[in-house]
């Protein structure tokens, strides 16, 4: 048994040798902000579950690194303790790094505990009547981003 | 100065006394005094106004400097580097239109003066200036180099809609450069800011970075949206940071304004009250020395 142990180190100790990644090891740095709020600074979480263009993934530590845009959703952090929080995002951009450090930066974020139902209809049916008035391309475009979000909205509001 | 009270004038034998000299320097001193002392109220007031915004700024700058740091840790991660074949330069200035704060604008344009003067060439180099301020002071020596300017800066708080107009205006501007950088005042305490740069690089340079290669799934899209949104984060944090020194440098500049002012009123005073008692004492002599004539 010390024999083996002893063999474990000192092969960790030649050069070459790449000791294993454990999942457990690696904690994530996990920041997620927003324009005039910071949720988590550099926090140590379990799993992040972010919505984005290129589909709604989880993020664990020692996730691959990449990089993302955030759809119009809800963002739920599982903290270490074992309770989760559900944030709405409008929009922003996700950073995952070879260290295992993940940046969420969205551009609203509300906590969807906060958000009014009636409120979010409100939004949706003002977005949707701006689509049918859009005189340009280009303002048409801006109301069906808003419409989108204010779909997100409702949907976040009614869970 | 106000020490001659009286001159003896001596005309054709007799001799008049000048008191207009005594009196004029009165009145000139009171005027003086009280200009002072309402510049020294102004002063005062603006010190009032700016420590509240100052309050403010740095309330809202606590959130955002996480912000900034996410949206540039990305990027000294993947150690972006500019792009060797274009040497086309993007400098953006963030100051604001107002003054009186200072050396906040100054500081910005000197970094900007001394970077655009040494670089090999100088018709490479565009700036953008966000603020009057650094326009005016830009535009004297270097008004080619100037690819647009925002005004209207610095009255209300910055917002990220702001920043996202900026960034969409550089972007839809065509201005095909390899490196920019932001030259911005960073908030250290309330009596000190130092000038810092914040390098921002192009979609193309991200995608030439070596170490992007760890990074799965990115396409052009991906990578051109986040170049977007990080130059929109990374002005809208230096947006933040350079309110909160601007207000905390108007406020000392401000500050120190009201006790120089004090310190001319209190010698005004004195003076005042000497030439008041010189005039007085002129007076006296005058009608004692013409009773003792009759």
């Amino acid at each position: 048994m010390f024999a083996r142990s002893a063999a474990l180190r000192a092969a960790k100790q030649l050069p070459g040798v790449v000791a294993r990644r454990n999942y457990a090891d690696m904690a994530m740095a996990f920041t997620f902000a927003s324009q005039n709020q910071v949720f988590y600074d550099k926090a140590d979480v379990k799993q992040v579950d972010v919505p984005s263009f290129s589909g709604n993934f989880g993020i664990l530590p020692a996730h691959v690194p990449s990089l993302a845009v955030l759809k119009p959703g809800v963002v739920t952090v599982y903290e270490q303790s074992g309770s989760s929080k559900k944030i709405f995002v409008s929009s922003g951009i996700v950073t995952i790094n070879e260290d295992s450090s993940v940046q969420v930066l969205a551009e609203e974020a509300v906590d969807v505990a906060d958000l009014d139902l009636k409120a979010a209809r409100d939004v949706l049916s003002q977005s949707q009547s701006a689509v049918s008035a859009a005189a340009s391309e280009e303002a048409k475009a801006e109301a069906m981003i808003a419409v989108e979000v204010a779909e997100e909205l409702v949907k976040a509001a009614e869970a | 100065m106000f020490n001659r009270a009286a001159v003896l004038v001596c005309q054709n034998g007799k001799c008049f006394q000048q008191q207009e000299r005594g009196m004029a320097t009165l009145k000139a001193i009171s005027m003086r005094l009280k200009s002072v002392k309402n510049i020294q109220k102004i002063t005062q007031s603006m010190k009032m106004v700016s420590a509240a915004k100052y309050a403010r700024a740095e309330r809202e700058l606590k959130p955002v400097r996480p912000y900034g740091q996410g949206a540039s840790a990305f990027y000294d991660k993947i150690e972006a580097a500019p792009a060797p074949d274009k040497p086309k330069e993007l400098i953006i200035a963030m100051s604001s239109d107002r003054g009186l704060c200072g050396g906040i604008h100054s500081a910005v344009c000197r970094v900007i003066k001394s970077q655009i003067s040494e670089s090999a060439n100088p018709e490479n180099v565009a700036v953008v200036c966000v603020g009057d301020k650094s326009r005016a002071q830009l535009q004297r020596l270097f008004s080619d180099n100037i690819l647009f300017q925002v005004s209207e800066v610095g009255r209300k708080a910055a917002t990220f809609e702001d920043a996202a107009l900026v960034a969409s205006t550089i972007i839809n501007s065509g201005y095909d450069f390899g490196t920019g950088k932001i030259i911005y005042n960073r908030f250290k305490t309330v009596v000190s800011y130092i000038t810092t740069e914040q390098p921002v690089f192009t979609a193309d340079s991200i995608s030439r970075a070596e170490k992007l290669a760890v990074y799965d799934s990115l396409d052009a899209d991906v990578i051109q949206s986040y170049m977007e949104y990080s130059l929109a984060s990374l002005l809208f944090y230096a947006m933040k940071e350079g309110a909160c020194s601007e207000q905390s440098a108007r406020m000392t500049a401000m500050d120190s304004a009201t006790k120089n002012a004090g310190e001319m009123i209190d010698k005004l005073t004195l003076t005042f009250n000497r030439t008041r008692q010189a005039v007085i004492t002129g007076e006296l002599i005058e009608i004692i020395s013409g009773a003792a004539a009759l």
